[in-house]
């Protein structure tokens, strides 16, 4: 998967920037960590992502793992997973937690949140329904407390159900006792969350990589 | 003898006072009781009228009790007058008593607080009672500096401090920093430079004003004020965002006027100060702002520390959290510190720490002590600063008073205007040209001001009363004029509000899950940010410090599932709130997400997959976990079935006793067993927030809310004992009570995943199934509720503001 360039040029940066709209320099920054992360190779596999220490210990790993790999998110609209992937389809990723540098409109704003909300519900719905069942929904809040010493898994269970309940209750409006309540949709997860402003919240900056930036809020 | 004498100098003393006190009683009362009444109608006029009255009567009164005096001579006096002993702590409870009936009245009269903002009519209330108090021929109390900054303001900045939104104060930290320091600074130099400049305009007659007390002045006037902009804003309902910005900013620039002050105050006799002033006036600044915040965390630690031990003595547990604050805050003042990053420190540092060891009640307690203490301190503030205003010396100078409150909305909007434009280049989220205006338009000046400037001695400056004239003017300018203009401004401009919907839990998940993401993607991309440090400071506090200061199993506990039991308690309280404040049972349940039955809906979605299991034996280690398992499941239970044991589930459900858990397993698992039995239902999540039946049930049961009736089978009758509220064998009666109703009415499924999960029928009554047949049974349960509100006097957190307005006429 468009992992042919080996050493991209000024030239093609300039093309990736123009496609991804990161700067040039957030690009040579990126590839810079690329190249460290999988050895100057072309391509990024899986084992590559052990390297970075403190990822280890983050709860949720396997999904932020799982999300390069995912086809769904590199926007081509395929569906599966890829066992490596190229500079480009790194930086596809990386764009998601991009924050806009520009004064955007309402419709602008809504299109980013919804952008990045696919993002996050792609990482969840793991395979690939359309709805995150709830059994990925348990799955989810058990990975958050798995950081926990003591284990309780009881308690992720109760959490899972409750905030599926939640989802249940505010988006359908009115269910017959015999219908069954698959899991969320993505427009259910999108009306859940609306009150988060994810468009503000899920940034990055990828400036001066290996340096702290300066801070000025969010 | 020598007692006559004294009691005749008593009596002196008493008709020198006692006029005085006389008239402050009637006012106090007068305009306590007629301004409720009045409305719109303009209270002021008739307690004047009423006074006028009055004041020809007192010489009488005195007149009289001379006469009982004289008479009184010879026998033993079996009544005799000794006000004197009692006149100071008389005098301040009448103040707090004034304030607080003011602020009965402006709740009662909803019309006019919702075009003058509180601390106006305030204002308005102390420059009446202080021209009163003028009228008998009085001197009204002015302000003092030393009533002000070690009384009135302590409990206002640390409700704000133990308040603190803390996500959104660090997410901006640097912004506000910016606005608090630069800003701040920005203001004093311009105002006082160009003020300088002003005095030395011929025809001013100001030229021996030099430039040091003219930067004085401006340290003075240029700080936005805490008590102001809370005041204001609270009101507003403004978005967290410009909320904390304006607040934090009004919060930290505490430090920077704190060292202004007293180095302009310091070299104000010198009249020159050296590049080396200048130096050690930076370094001043550090030690007091990070000093204060020292102090401040010091003592927040060691107040954190104290509540890890007060399980036992739970009555004075609320106590530590104000004394260590307290002593922080006077701990800085002696250094010159800054008391109020102080505060603000000790708040932060120690909450999450005394909130996780100190028992449900002692929160509310200290939630309300806090709230009910800032807001009479912020009241008798502003009647103060009304009083102070007729009170003081004046000298008025209209050249020097109108430049001032000119040149402060100059510097300011200018300040935020240059400010924001360096900002917006390091932020993500920008602030916009609304956002902007905002934070300029409310810069209030307040209070503080006030009191450093009445500290000035007058010796050193002879201008002190053009000062305080300019600052008082300023002052009202801000709170009456931007005070009041803001809302219609805010609304006029469609700035963003603040969200009225309580946290999800959805969206505490996806909080905790973002915080995750981006360290992650951080971590991926080498960028060691925001996140990552943040991250860094989480496990160092999980791994050492909250061992250390928080006590037993819930250091252990996650945020998640803090956040979750917090929920659950909280939703439980809102539900018999809401449900008196006339929303009914139906409303309140689709309020409540997670107190409402997740088993339902477990039946809904997979029903195949819950096979049942037979129960494990108890390993000890799981003891605690079930605990809170079947803690938080019995909770369930009992707010499904409308809360009538809201006061056990407020009584601390970590206090329970082992013994009673015990009990209530063995009661469940029994329960269990019966349910189980029956026959499979499936059931729908809650009907529609108003569905036709929910609305005719609420509407029927209303008339009739204080009827009891007890005679129904599904609703088996409670007795709240109040005074043993934490009785176990009680509530465990209770839950199994109605916990059977509920199975026997609902006939309900079950389902029990991971083994100890008792999750009771619950759940089933209240929902979809019974929806037909449901009208009468809700009855009841508005019934019950309702009686229940009114036994039940307590909210819980955050429960306030909203919840008292249906309750408004």
């Amino acid at each position: 998967m468009g992992a042919a360039q080996s050493g991209p040029t000024e030239h093609e940066f300039q093309d990736i920037a123009d496609r991804t709209g990161f700067s040039l320099e957030q690009i040579r920054n990126l590839n810079k960590r690329f190249k460290w992360l999988n050895n100057h190779q072309e391509t990024l596999r899986r084992e590559d992502f052990e390297k970075v220490l403190n990822l280890s210990r983050n709860p949720i790993r396997a999904q932020i793992i799982q999300a390069f790999f995912d086809k769904r998110n590199f926007g081509m609209n395929e569906v599966g997973l890829v066992e490596e992937i190229g500079f480009e389809e790194f930086l596809t990723v990386m764009s998601y937690f991009k924050p806009s540098n520009k004064k955007l409109t309402e419709d602008e704003t809504e299109a980013l949140r919804t952008k990045k909300l696919r993002f996050l519900f792609n990482m969840h719905d793991t395979d690939n329904d359309g709805t995150i069942t709830l059994e990925e929904y348990r799955d989810l809040v058990e990975k958050l407390l798995s950081t926990c010493e003591t284990l309780e898994q009881d308690t992720a269970k109760d959490i899972a159900d409750a905030a599926m309940l939640e989802v249940a209750r505010t988006t359908v409006v009115h269910m017959e006792p015999h219908e069954v309540y698959e899991g969320v949709t993505f427009e259910q997860f999108q009306q859940i969350l609306k009150g988060l402003e994810l468009e503000t919240k899920m940034n990055v900056r990828f400036l001066q990589v290996n340096t702290t930036t300066m801070h000025c809020g969010k | 003898m020598p007692r006559r004498h004294l009691a005749r100098s008593a009596s002196c003393c008493k008709s020198f006072l006692g006029r005085r006190l006389v008239t402050v009683t009637l006012v106090v009362f007068l305009v306590g009781t007629v301004l409720p009444l009045g409305a719109a109608s303009s209270p002021e006029i008739t307690t004047r009228d009423v006074n006028g009255d009055h004041n020809q009567e007192t010489p009488e009164n005195k007149h009289n009790e001379h006469d009982s005096h004289n008479t009184s001579q010879k026998a033993f006096p079996v009544l005799s007058v000794d006000f004197k002993r009692i006149g100071q702590p008389f005098e301040i409870s009448l103040w707090v008593l004034l304030a607080s009936l003011m602020k009965l009245g402006f709740h009662m009269t909803p019309r006019v607080s919702s075009i003058v903002p509180e601390s106006c009519l305030l204002i308005v209330v102390g420059l009446l009672v202080g021209g009163l108090i003028q009228l008998v021929g009085q001197k009204p109390p002015p302000l003092g500096p030393d009533l002000f900054f070690l009384c009135l303001l302590p409990p206002i900045i640390l409700d704000a401090g133990y308040f603190l939104p803390i996500r959104p104060f660090t997410e901006n930290v640097g912004t506000i920093l910016i606005f608090a320091v630069v800003g701040t600074l920005w203001n004093i130099f311009f105002v006082g430079g160009l003020l300088y400049g002003i005095c030395q305009l011929e025809g001013v007659h100001l030229g021996q004003v030099d430039l040091i007390t003219c930067l004085l002045f401006g340290s003075i006037i240029s700080a936005v004020d805490p008590v102001a902009v809370l005041a204001v804003f609270e009101e507003i309902h403004i978005n967290e965002l410009l909320h904390i910005l304006v607040f934090g900013e009004s919060l930290l620039n505490d430090a920077v006027t704190v060292v202004l002050y007293h180095l302009f105050e310091e070299y104000a006799g010198v009249g020159h100060v050296t590049p080396l002033d200048v130096l050690l006036g930076v370094v001043c600044f550090l030690v007091v702002s990070l000093g204060g915040i020292l102090v401040g965390a010091i003592y927040g630690i060691l107040a954190a520390f104290t509540s890890r031990f007060t399980s036992h003595t739970r009555v004075i547990e609320p106590l530590f959290v104000f004394l260590y604050s307290y002593m922080a805050y006077l701990s800085a003042e002696v250094f010159h510190l800054s008391g109020i990053m102080a505060l603000i420190a000790c708040g932060v540092v120690m909450r999450p720490y005394v909130e996780a060891n100190i028992s449900h009640k002692s929160h509310t307690t200290i939630k309300y002590f806090l709230k009910m203490w800032s807001s009479v301190s912020e009241t008798l503030i502003f009647i103060f600063l009304g009083v102070s205003t007729v009170a003081g010396d004046h000298s008025w100078n209209w050249t020097f008073v109108t430049s001032t409150v000119i040149l402060c909305l100059v510097s300011r909007v200018l300040g935020v205007v240059g400010l924001t434009f360096i900002i917006n280049k390091f932020r993500i989220v920008k602030l916009t040209t609304k956002d902007q205006f905002i934070i300029a338009y409310g810069g209030l000046r307040g209070a503080i001001a006030f009191s450093l400037c009445y500290l000035l001695d007058k010796v050193h400056f002879p201008m002190r009363d053009m000062f305080l004239t300019a600052v008082i003017t300023e002052i009202f300018f801000t709170v009456f004029v931007q005070g009041m203009t803001i809302r219609p401004l805010v609304d006029l401009l469609a700035v963003k509000k603040k969200q009225e919907t309580k946290r999800s839990i959805n969206e505490e998940i996806h909080t905790q899950f973002l915080d995750h993401l981006l360290t992650g993607i951080e971590d991926i991309c080498g960028h060691y940010g925001h996140h990552h440090w943040k991250d860094k400071m989480n496990r160092f506090n999980k791994k050492y410090v909250k061992k250390c200061l928080i006590a037993g199993e819930r250091s252990k506990e996650p945020q998640l599932i803090a956040f979750y039991h917090k929920m659950e308690m909280k939703h439980a309280i809102e539900l018999v709130e809401s449900g008196g404040g006339g929303g009914g049972g139906g409303y309140a349940n689709v309020k409540m997400p997670c107190a409402m039955p997740s088993t339902v809906s477990m039946q809904n979605i997979q029903p195949k997959k819950q096979p049942e299991r037979v129960l494990p034996q108890l390993p000890k280690g799981r003891e605690e976990e079930i605990r809170k398992i079947l803690r938080s499941n019995l909770q369930k239970t009992r707010q499904r079935l409308q809360s009538y044991n809201r006061h056990t589930l407020v009584v601390d459900p970590y206090e329970d006793g082992w013994n009673e858990i015990l009990i209530k397993r063995k009661k469940v698992i029994e329960l269990e067993k019966k349910i189980t039995q029956m026959s499979n239902y499936l059931t729908v999540p809650a009907p529609p927030p108003d569905s036709p039946t929910m609305s005719r049930a609420r509407l029927s049961s209303d008339p009739q809310a204080w009827s009891v009736k007890h005679d129904s089978d599904g609703v088996p009758s409670i007795q709240v004992d109040l005074a043993s509220p934490q009785s176990p064998p009680d509530s465990v009666c209770i839950v199994n009570d109605l916990a059977k109703s509920s199975a026997l009415s609902a006939g309900g499924t079950r389902e029990e995943d991971g083994g100890l999960t008792m999750k009771p029928p619950s759940s089933l009554a209240v929902t979809a199934p019974k929806k037909e047949e449901k009208g009468g049974e809700q009855q009841e349960e508005g019934k019950e509720q309702q009686r229940l509100i009114r036994c039940l006097s307590d909210p819980g957190p955050s429960a306030d503001e909203e919840e008292d307005e249906p309750f408004l006429p």
